[in-house]
């Protein structure tokens, strides 16, 4: 661990709303609409800030609490801005059956956060996934995106190397 | 191509002469694939690499198939670090070298198997029409459009296929709803929400095989009247999502899909939507709500989806994996695939070993192998080499079962009458060290995460699940509790408004039921 320390709230992103609704009125034509454009939202900006619920809402001729409540919903809309790593650990029963309670457990000692959290210095997010369809090889580890079978404590801690 | 009596082409003297087949699906990519097949790429110009999908036996991957006069020699384990070696060995002329296993299609894994819905996986390029139409795709399709919309119908009928998401509705059925419903508008939605642990054979065959998934659709979209069609696609599958999308372009690009498919004057178009992270919308209610935009909370049944499914029009939704079989039940007709299985189980299913388990993977065989069959003979028993303890079928609100029930043929029925369910196929073995009433409490936690918190039965009652087995397990009147613990699983299967609630018992129940020694402390 470093001292550098990064502010955990989000810059402002001058334009971001101008941004939104050209996402939002670039696929308002999609059947159920919202859902994708969420997705697109958070994969330009990194997560969906509140601002951005009542532009789309607006382009969606949708009430702002429709779509805060789908935006809540879902577990993949983020609120916040992640971590610069993220580690999915796989919690499911075929990963419990060869040890992701116990990766997990070392996961959130050797980083420093929970499930959901991300560390003081905004290097690493960890959070609890159910199920990336790799049950014959778990447990399973998905670091800044890319997917790992058969990872053990020692694995991880290699794995995340710099990042942690 | 060379065509007789041509002279070659210069370049055609430096074209790769040695074809070897590394796969791509995520499963063999999360322990190296991909720095497998690099390594091989960047040998020399005389290697040509495939990417395909996986065979299906995941203890064996990077599992690199090299081809040969005597067909496609496998060699897995491979580390990246062993493939220099390997080469300068002669892997690459089919040499018996370091993790030879010899042909693959020998192997015994596979020779046991009666592979229908999952012949082509492992074995094409996932994104070649060319290999899709050399191994026989399209043939469903067009002997489909030959025929009239009621007689597919029929055909799927008489095929005796049920639904493979879990609740195994008769599919055939299902269409003929939705054919004779009168619509302007109908829809054929395809749940890919695959969303239960030791389950990924949806993502296997999307990974390594989605021309056939869009085919059954289209087949579907013609039997019914739908003119488009969904994919609800879990955002936890990303290369599922990128080849599925791939797929569909290039399936328009040959007139699969589109306006006027293979020159018939039948028009249907297909559409994937990522899920984000909600496991209850592999619930097809749930799944339409969120197809619809919104939060994925279930509707009560009537109606039903086949009547007024997605934005209120009639609606099919069927599994990937009940999708991707018609193509082969049209092509070779209903009693082809007919003759297979046993009693009311029909055909071929999917069966997937995950957890702990030897040799992990997909096996496809007719229903009525018996449970030990899979995890014994297929299964090898445990990775840790300790006894085989329970194994879950049916995916998290599947029974916990023990050896002593390994004599169970894989039968909806039978499995149903021994307080069991199929499911999706989905096995996930544990060994002599789990804690039965830990995945007990587990099963509602579970549910108390995930639960659309519409109905009280099972967004209330899984937290007072875990409350009680805590107490149970604490020791606190336990005698009490444990009637207390039937009688909440009583009213969640009997009250809860769709399987979320209505299943979650069933894990719970057979864990006290065959493993009560675990929740005494």
């Amino acid at each position: 661990m470093t001292s550098e320390v990064v502010a955990a709230a989000p810059v402002p992103v001058p334009g971001r709303a101008q941004r939104v609704r050209e996402i939002a009125e670039e696929l308002r034509g999609l059947r159920g609409a919202l859902i994708p454009i969420l997705h697109a939202v958070q994969e330009e900006f990194g997560y969906v800030d509140q601002p951005d619920v009542a532009v789309i809402a607006d382009v969606l001729n949708l009430a702002v609490a429709e779509v805060h409540g789908v935006v809540t919903f879902y577990k993949d809309f983020r609120r916040t801005a992640a971590g610069r790593t993220t580690v999915a650990i796989c919690q499911a029963e075929a990963c419990r059956a060869v040890g992701a309670v116990e990766l997990a457990d070392h996961a959130q000692r050797t980083v420093g956060c929970g499930f959901g959290e991300t560390t003081y210095d905004g290097r690493v997010s960890i959070e609890e996934i159910y199920c990336f369809g790799n049950c014959a090889l778990g447990p399973t580890v998905q670091v800044a995106g890319t997917l790992h079978g058969r990872v053990t404590p020692a694995r991880l801690d290699a794995l995340l190397g710099d990042a942690r | 191509m060379t065509q007789p009596g041509r002279t070659p082409e210069p370049a055609a003297a430096a074209a790769p002469s040695v074809r070897v087949f590394v796969p791509r699906d995520s499963a063999a990519r999360s322990v190296g694939a991909d720095e497998v097949a690099e390594r091989i790429a960047a040998l020399d110009g005389n290697t040509a690499v495939v990417r395909t999908g996986s065979r299906g036996m995941l203890w064996l991957e990077p599992l690199v198939e090299v081809e040969t006069a005597h067909g496609r020699v496998g060699y897995g384990p491979v580390a990246p670090e062993d493939v220099d070696g390997l080469v300068a060995a002669g892997m690459l002329d089919g040499a018996a070298v370091g993790p030879h296993l010899g042909p693959v299609e020998e192997l015994p894994w596979m020779k046991r198997q009666q592979r229908l819905t999952f012949q082509r996986v492992g074995v094409v390029d996932p994104l070649s029409t060319a290999d899709y139409l050399e191994h026989g795709g399209i043939a469903g399709l067009r002997a489909a459009l030959a025929m009239t919309a009621g007689d597919v119908v029929e055909t799927v009928v008489d095929s005796g296929l049920r639904g493979r998401g879990g609740a195994g509705f008769p599919t055939g059925i299902k269409w003929r709803t939705v054919l004779n419903a009168d619509a302007d508008l109908k829809f054929v939605c395809c749940n890919a929400d695959e969303g239960d642990s030791g389950t990924y054979a949806d993502r296997m065959l999307i990974e390594g095989d989605p021309f056939t998934l869009i085919e059954g659709m289209t087949i579907a979209a013609y039997a019914v009247g739908a003119a488009e069609g969904y994919v609800y696609l879990r955002s936890e599958y990303p290369d599922a999502v990128a080849t599925l999308q791939a797929a569909i372009e290039l399936a328009r690009a040959e007139g699969w899909l589109g306006p006027d498919i293979l020159g018939s004057g039948f028009g249907f178009d297909l559409h994937v939507r990522v899920g984000a992270g909600a496991y209850i919308c592999g619930e097809e209610t749930s799944m339409l709500e969120s197809l619809e935009g919104k939060r994925g909370m279930v509707r009560a049944k009537p109606p039903i989806p086949a009547l007024e499914g997605l934005f209120g029009r009639p609606t099919v939704v069927n599994n990937v994996l009940s999708l991707a079989t018609v193509p082969t039940i049209v092509a070779n007709g209903a009693a082809a695939y007919a003759a297979y299985g046993t009693g009311r189980s029909l055909g071929t299913s999917v069966f997937q070993l995950g957890g702990n388990v030897a040799r992990g993977g997909i096996v496809e065989t007719a229903f009525g192998i018996t449970l030990g069959e899979l995890v014994n003979d297929f299964g090898g028993g445990t990775s840790s080499g300790r006894p085989v303890r329970a194994v879950q079928v049916g995916g998290p609100l599947g029974a916990y079962l023990p050896v002593e029930q390994f004599d169970l043929p894989m039968d909806y029925e039978a499995f149903a009458a021994a307080g069991a369910m199929v499911g999706h196929g989905g096995i996930v073995v544990f060994d002599e060290t789990v804690d039965m009433a830990a995945m007990a409490r587990f099963a509602f936690e579970f549910c108390a995460a995930e639960s659309c918190g519409k109905c009280t039965p099972c967004r209330v009652g899984a937290v007072r699940g875990v409350e009680t087995i805590d107490r149970i397990v604490a020791g606190t009147d336990r005698t009490q509790n444990l009637v207390l613990l039937e009688d909440l699983c009583e009213l969640m299967t009997d009250g809860s408004l769709c399987a979320m609630g209505g299943l979650t018992p069933m894990p719970v129940r057979s864990a006290v039921r065959h493993f009560g020694e675990d929740f005494h402390a």
